[in-house]
């Protein structure tokens, strides 16, 4: 009986010993190994994190647009040509990866009631921000959307799953959702009138929205809204690498006063706007 | 065994049913190895035959993955030195132009449904006038 006790009593004192030092040894081999100072990182709730690897973005001169109308519509018809966008009757069902809108909607942040009359007047262009917070890859339960390395949110489309969590999250309404399928068509009017061969359609249930032309900017050409809005005035869009210092769009921002969609939200975007 | 003659004729007929499916199409010779028509001029595809045959759908995954998550759009040269994108619509249907004459005839033989082709768009067919799915 005795013999028991000791033993029990020999094992709960080392098991006890043990509770105490493996925690302290653990957190020395985190403070050794730097672990420790990572909360640092990520805590920048407002605060500008530092700029590591590539952020593409783009400065977009709303004076510009407003000056020229017209060129914001061409914009768009260039991009959703490309990008097998279906025109479904319903604005219910509207497909849109770049689109305009009102001062006040795109900006409710920034707009009062005694606006000007341009300001009034403008079409604020709007699309995907790619911001450097994304809350639509939050709620994304698949990985179908995620940053990819050039800081561009992304969509693979082979594994979304319809679910729509992205368009609850995203704050700018950036995403759109298929309520039909795109190859279908009403009234004898197809919802694509011309394919494009060189883009996937989607398929019904999917989710979609800009994805800055990664296929084309990975080859070194400016995204295809940035293209046709420089056609048509030179400077009207500016697209580059917010974390190069030395690149155009940084030297712009850096002379120029910006805003930006609801930056309250702590999304950081990428898409910067001179009104 | 209870009722063993019984037991047995039924398994009789069972495998004769189930067998006869196989009989018949051995002594019909009704099934024929699908045969895609490849397109003429290449000698060489991306990876040797046997592996596109058996495993062209990972090659595509690994494809897709590449190139959307990680970034790598960098184009492949076959053995016969023709620059091929990694990308179904612009990589494999370039050379195989028909997805009714290559695709198909294998897909169809096995009865595999690829979703493939519920965003990607096949190549135009030609002649009859159908429109690309």
């Amino acid at each position: 009986m005795d013999n028991r006790r000791r033993k029990f009593l020999k094992l709960a004192g080392l098991t006890a010993a043990a509770g105490v030092a493996v925690p302290m040894l653990g957190s020395r081999a985190q403070a050794v190994s730097g672990h420790g100072a990572a909360p640092a990182a990520h805590g920048n709730d407002g605060h500008e994190a530092a700029p590591t690897g590539v952020r593409q973005g783009l400065v977009i001169d709303s004076g510009k647009f407003h000056d020229n109308p017209g060129l914001a519509e061409k914009c768009q018809k260039v991009c959703h040509d490309y990008h097998n966008v279906p025109k479904f009757p319903n604005s219910k069902d509207e497909i849109k990866w770049i689109w305009t809108d009102k001062f006040p909607n795109v900006f409710p942040d920034h707009s009062h009631y005694k606006k000007d009359a341009r300001l009034s007047a403008m079409n604020i262009l709007a699309l995907c921000n790619h911001c450097d917070n994304p809350p639509c890859v939050r709620a994304c339960p698949t990985g179908a959307t995620f940053k990819n390395s050039d800081g561009v949110v992304m969509m693979d489309f082979h594994r979304c799953i319809g679910c729509r969590f992205c368009m609850a999250a995203c704050p700018y309404g950036a995403r759109s959702f298929n309520w039909r399928s795109p190859r279908g068509s009403e009234n004898g009017k197809p919802f694509i009138k011309n394919y494009n061969q060189e883009f996937p359609s989607r398929m019904r249930g999917v989710v979609e929205k800009c994805s800055l032309c990664s296929w084309r900017t990975k080859q070194g050409k400016d995204p295809l809204c940035v293209e046709e809005a420089n056609k048509g005035v030179e400077g009207a869009m500016v697209f580059g690498d917010l974390n190069d210092p030395h690149s155009e769009i940084s030297q712009i921002l850096r002379q120029r006063f910006t805003i930006q969609r609801k930056p309250s939200l702590g999304t950081k975007p990428s898409i910067f706007y001179i009104i | 065994m209870y009722d063993k003659g019984k037991v047995l004729i039924g398994l009789a007929i069972f495998l004769v049913l189930a067998l006869s499916v196989v009989g018949y199409n051995m002594t019909t010779g009704d099934h024929k190895k699908p045969e895609p028509e490849k397109p003429k001029g290449y000698t060489a595809c991306v990876k040797d035959t046997d592996y596109m045959r058996s495993s062209h759908m990972v090659l595509l995954n690994e494809w897709r993955d590449e190139v959307i998550r990680e970034g790598k759009r960098g184009k492949i040269t076959t053995a016969q030195g023709i620059v091929v994108e990694k990308s179904l619509q612009n990589g494999c249907m370039h050379c195989h132009t028909s997805k009714e004459k290559f695709c198909d005839t294998c897909h169809v033989y096995a009865s595999v449904q690829p979703y493939c082709w519920d965003c990607h768009l096949a190549p135009v067919e030609p002649t009859d006038g159908k429109e690309a799915q």
